[in-house]
């Protein structure tokens, strides 16, 4: 059946073909397989060779390393059309490119080039910063980075990190410095195969069941001082910047999410007939499928607003945290209202639609808590009104 | 236009290991009406290494002259050596029409020789007459996944070509007191001027039994079997009626039989004397490839299913206890 | 190593709809879209380049929007592509079609394969390759499903009714592909954007100047259509109902019997 029309968006004849191609390949490589492994709780690597295969993972990084280059805005479209699939698959490539942004942001050319390099031969990279005692608060954190000569060694127990098992490279943050707060955080590159990284247990998760999180122990893990990214006790900083970013851009899974949830609570109701008719004719299914569409709508448009506001070179904290709690918790009402739709048939697994409530759950926990996103906001709105 | 030194109506005879198929004799009994039609000879043409099996056919099936080419080096077919031959033939005898059946060697064949000559060929014909007034054949085929049909004519070129699919027609009865004039041409191929050799052949596992192009009775799943571990009960059914499974393009792009199985525009042309289509809904370009069968039958879920507009029979339900039901029917009938 | 692909853009006619009316095709609002075995003939020229190293050159005559075949061919990682269109080519059968085509194929310089589908879904004729490969003088292998270089030989799989040949042949040759001769590729990001942007070459008549006109167009054309029909629909069957699925099997079977069809 065919629906799902492309929003109000001015999308360019670029953007269009781009995001009919990603889908024709989500729909026929990665969507008949998904129910099973999202049972399961994995992914194995084999799933990913189709999108290697396209460049999804050469997006983000820029030209002049020999990547796509492609602008935060086209690759959110495409990403969205990828989280309509499934978002745990997105979020292996998502958070792949939160850890090359750091490095984009913060590290030398040469650190740019490694990164990027890595990630194009077709590999994953993951950004290790919360800890069992740090996570909203990650000033907290307890991991230590004691320097060697020219080399650093590096002692953390990393908690909730998405793609430990995946990745070839982390971006990780560690106290260089841990009698001084936020100021002593550093960040360094760290090499998957570095001798005494250990892979903890995977976590069993309520949704994004595709996306492999685990935990990720450092035990006298040495790298060379050149690893560093940027300067000491300068981790925080970078690690909110790259964060105000990523956390925008990952709002655009979530209105995949959304969308998926409305094309197969439209496509339901209109097969299912109670009372003599499909129950899309009766005004309190309408009321739900119309609320439906005006949050996604204007989670599409706020999402690709800050897009282009990131294009354009602003750091957008404020507008990021609003794009990401906004979407989030529209992504709630969205998915459970799909359910609901379903009826009894949304409640159970072998209807696509409880997965979906499942997956957007998180989205307002990572990347900062909704909570945080709040105090964040309103604290620049403090500071914009002298 | 005068086309007065192009005589007969040429049929060729396509063989495998000397072995004719059953293409040709079908176009024998098409040509002799278009033979006495325009009042001119049936011929065969035989290119062969191994030719008795193919003559002893074409005199049974009524050819009035066979051509007979022989020769080790048309052991294995080869457009080069074939179309070389065939072309030779040609340009002595002048025919007025050559029918080539519509298989993968005869397609290649049937368009080398039409450009060769520069006449026009009409491909996977599905119906074949003559214009009443200039002795053209009228060539009738599907076009657009068989939605179209188009009438195509040859007047300006002479010989007029032709290939029809295996099984759009029946082979015509068989005339043993049948005499024809056997014709040998002595034309050979050296190894060198040939452009492609057969170094190795792969015999298909898969169609033990009867060929779905021969096959009487056909019993035939679509998307509405749900599965390939479905067709197993197809598969029955016709094993009981002595016939072969075919399938629709859904259920063969699915990947639950192979493509050597499909009926259709894209696939194989059938017409058995029953039909008998199972969770197939009728797309146009499946009609294409069954529709000339004798007797339709249809089951499906969905009364609104076009299949049903050209069933002799169709029955609305389900296949999953109708084919078991055909199945316990025919085998009390049949005492089995 | 040269590799030639011929491609068409045609209705998608699995969309095709009969106006129940007027008894005509509806073709309003009928995708156009690749020619499906020549994406397969694409395909196995991609493998090719991909094994053997070579340039693949994308042909496609027809009007200005099969343009966008040729950028999706571009977009899967065809070198170059060209459009042959003119007025004159205009209702050209299949053997005027195949001559210009050859003739352009001729004027691109040397090759070792041209590669088509097996057949267009629209004209379904089946015959534009093995009519290519006449008028270039070369050999033809229909329903390829592997080719091999080794040692400076060419070796080919093909499908046959009874099995698979193995054929060696000379180059060049000229092979047309089916949808079990492999998967087609999916365009990457970078060849789609490119693709968008790229300079399509147009090849009209005056650029062939050694074509033989008198086999061109509707004039060179040894086939016409002499008139076109929708198929009709006879809906004098008998419908039942399977309420009972054992009695209606009863009943249909004892009508084949009747008919003296069991």
């Amino acid at each position: 059946m065919r629906g799902g029309k492309l929003m109000s968006l001015l999308y360019t004849k670029e953007q269009k073909e781009l995001i009919a191609l990603v889908k024709e390949m989500a729909e026929n490589e990665i969507k008949p397989y998904i129910q099973e492994l999202d049972e399961k709780g994995e992914c194995p690597r084999e799933m990913f060779k189709c999108s290697f295969d396209m460049g999804l993972h050469m997006l983000e990084i820029p030209k002049s390393y020999g990547g796509t280059g492609l602008s935060y805005e086209t690759t959110a479209m495409i990403f969205e059309e990828l989280a309509k699939v499934d978002a745990g698959y997105a979020v292996t490539f998502v958070t792949t490119f939160v850890a090359l942004r750091n490095v984009i942001l913060s590290g030398t050319p040469e650190q740019g080039k490694y990164f990027a390099d890595v990630i194009g031969k077709g590999n994953f990279a993951s950004f290790a910063l919360t800890e069992p005692n740090a996570g909203s608060d990650p000033a907290a954190i307890r991991g230590t980075a004691v320097k060697d000569g020219d080399e650093y060694i590096l002692n953390a127990s990393k908690t909730f990190i998405t793609n430990g098992a995946l990745a070839s490279l982390f971006v990780g943050f560690f106290k260089t410095d841990p009698e001084a707060g936020h100021n002593g955080i550093s960040t360094f590159i760290i090499d998957a195969d570095t001798p005494g990284i250990t892979i903890g247990k995977h976590e069993d998760k309520m949704g994004l069941r595709l996306s492999n999180t685990t935990d990720v122990i450092f035990e006298d893990v040495r790298v060379p001082a050149s690893n560093m990214l940027g300067k000491d006790g300068g981790g925080f900083k970078l690690a909110l910047n790259a964060l105000n970013l990523s956390r925008a851009f990952v709002a655009t899974l979530a209105v995949g999410i959304m969308q998926r949830a409305l094309d197969e609570s439209i496509k339901y109701a209109k097969e299912r007939k109670q009372f003599g008719k499909p129950i899309i004719k009766f005004q309190m299914v309408q009321q739900m499928l119309a609320d439906m569409a005006i949050k996604i709508e204007a989670s599409r448009v706020l999402v690709n607003n800050t897009m282009r506001l990131m294009d354009n070179g602003n750091l957008v904290r404020k507008e990021g945290a609003i794009t990401k709690t906004f979407v989030s918790d529209c992504a709630q009402e969205v998915t459970s209202n799909a359910v609901q739709i379903f009826g009894g048939y949304g409640y159970s697994k072998e209807y696509p639609v409880e997965k979906l409530m499942r997956d957007c759950k998180v989205f307002q926990i990572f990347e900062g808590t909704n909570q945080i996103q709040r105090m964040t906001i309103a604290g620049v709105l403090e500071r914009e009104y002298k | 236009m005068s086309f007065e030194e192009y005589k007969d109506i040429w049929v060729f005879i396509e063989c495998f290991q000397g072995q004719p198929k059953n293409v040709g004799f079908e176009l024998l009994g098409q040509g002799r009406i278009l033979a006495d039609r325009l009042k001119q000879k049936l011929c065969a043409v035989v290119i062969e290494s191994n030719v008795d099996k193919a003559i002893d056919g074409a005199k049974c099936y009524g050819a009035d002259k066979i051509y007979v080419v022989q020769g080790e080096e048309y052991k294995n077919y080869s457009s080069d050596s074939y179309g070389n031959a065939f072309l030779k033939l040609c340009h002595k005898y002048r025919p007025n029409t050559i029918l080539i059946g519509a298989t993968i060697r005869g397609r290649e064949l049937g368009s080398k020789i039409a450009v060769s000559l520069r006449t026009g060929l009409t491909a996977d014909c599905t119906a074949l007459s003559v214009d009443e007034d200039n002795a053209n054949v009228v060539w009738e085929r599907p076009a657009f996944g068989g939605n179209l049909y188009a009438q195509i004519l040859c007047s300006g070129t002479r010989p007029q070509m032709g290939t029809v699919r295996p099984g759009a027609f029946k082979k015509p009865e068989k005339e043993e007191n049948n005499i024809s004039k056997i014709i040998t041409e002595n034309i050979r191929m050296d190894k060198v001027s040939a452009l492609t050799k057969v170094i190795d052949f792969i015999k298909s596992t898969e169609d033990a039994g009867v060929k779905l192009e021969e096959a009487e009775y056909i019993v035939s799943g679509g998307r509405g079997m749900k599965g390939p571990e479905n067709f197993a009960m197809l598969k029955e059914l016709a094993d009981l009626l002595g016939g072969a499974v075919g399938a629709s393009r859904a259920a063969v792009d699915s990947g639950w039989v192979p493509q050597s199985k499909q009926v259709g525009q894209t696939g194989k042309t059938v017409s058995p004397r029953v039909y008998i289509a199972c969770g197939i809904s009728g797309a146009v370009q499946h009609l294409a490839g069954m529709s000339s069968s004798d007797t339709i039958i249809a089951i499906n879920k969905d009364e609104s299913a076009p299949i049903f507009e050209v069933a002799d029979y169709g029955v609305v339900g389900d296949v999953f206890e109708m084919v078991p039901a055909l199945i316990k029917e025919v085998r009390s009938i049949k005492n089995l | 190593m040269n590799i030639v692909v011929c491609v068409k853009q045609v209705p998608d006619t699995t969309e095709i709809k009969i106006d129940p009316v007027k008894n005509t095709l509806i073709r309003k609002g009928v995708p156009s879209i690749l020619n499906p075995f020549d994406k397969n003939a694409l395909e196995q020229a991609l493998k090719l380049k991909d094994r053997y190293g070579g340039r693949v050159t994308v042909i496609s005559m027809g009007p200005d929007h099969a343009k966008e075949v040729l950028r999706e061919a571009l977009s899967m990682g065809a070198d170059k592509a060209y459009l042959v269109t003119d007025r004159a080519f205009g209702g050209s059968d299949t053997y005027a079609t195949s001559y210009i085509l050859s003739k352009v194929i001729e004027k691109l310089g040397s090759f070792d394969f041209v590669l088509v589908g097996k057949q267009a879904i629209d004209g379904d004729t089946g015959q534009t390759g093995s009519s290519i490969a006449e008028h270039l003088g070369i050999s033809r292998l229909s329903y390829v499903l592997d080719i091999e270089i080794s040692e400076s030989k060419c070796i080919v799989k093909r499908q046959v009714e009874e099995g698979i040949e193995v054929v060696e042949t000379k180059l060049p040759v000229l092979c047309t592909l089916t949808k079990e001769s492999n998967k087609p590729r999916y365009a990457t990001i970078r060849g789609k954007i490119d693709s968008l942007k790229a300079e399509i070459e147009e090849i009209h008549l005056t650029d062939v100047p050694d074509i033989d006109t008198t086999k061109i167009g509707l004039n060179g054309s040894p086939t016409r259509v002499k008139a076109t029909f929708t198929p009709k629909r006879q809906s004098s069957g008998e419908i039942m109902e399977a309420v009972n699925p054992e009695k209606t099997a009863k009943v249909l079977v004892g009508k084949l019997v009747e008919s003296k069809l069991l």
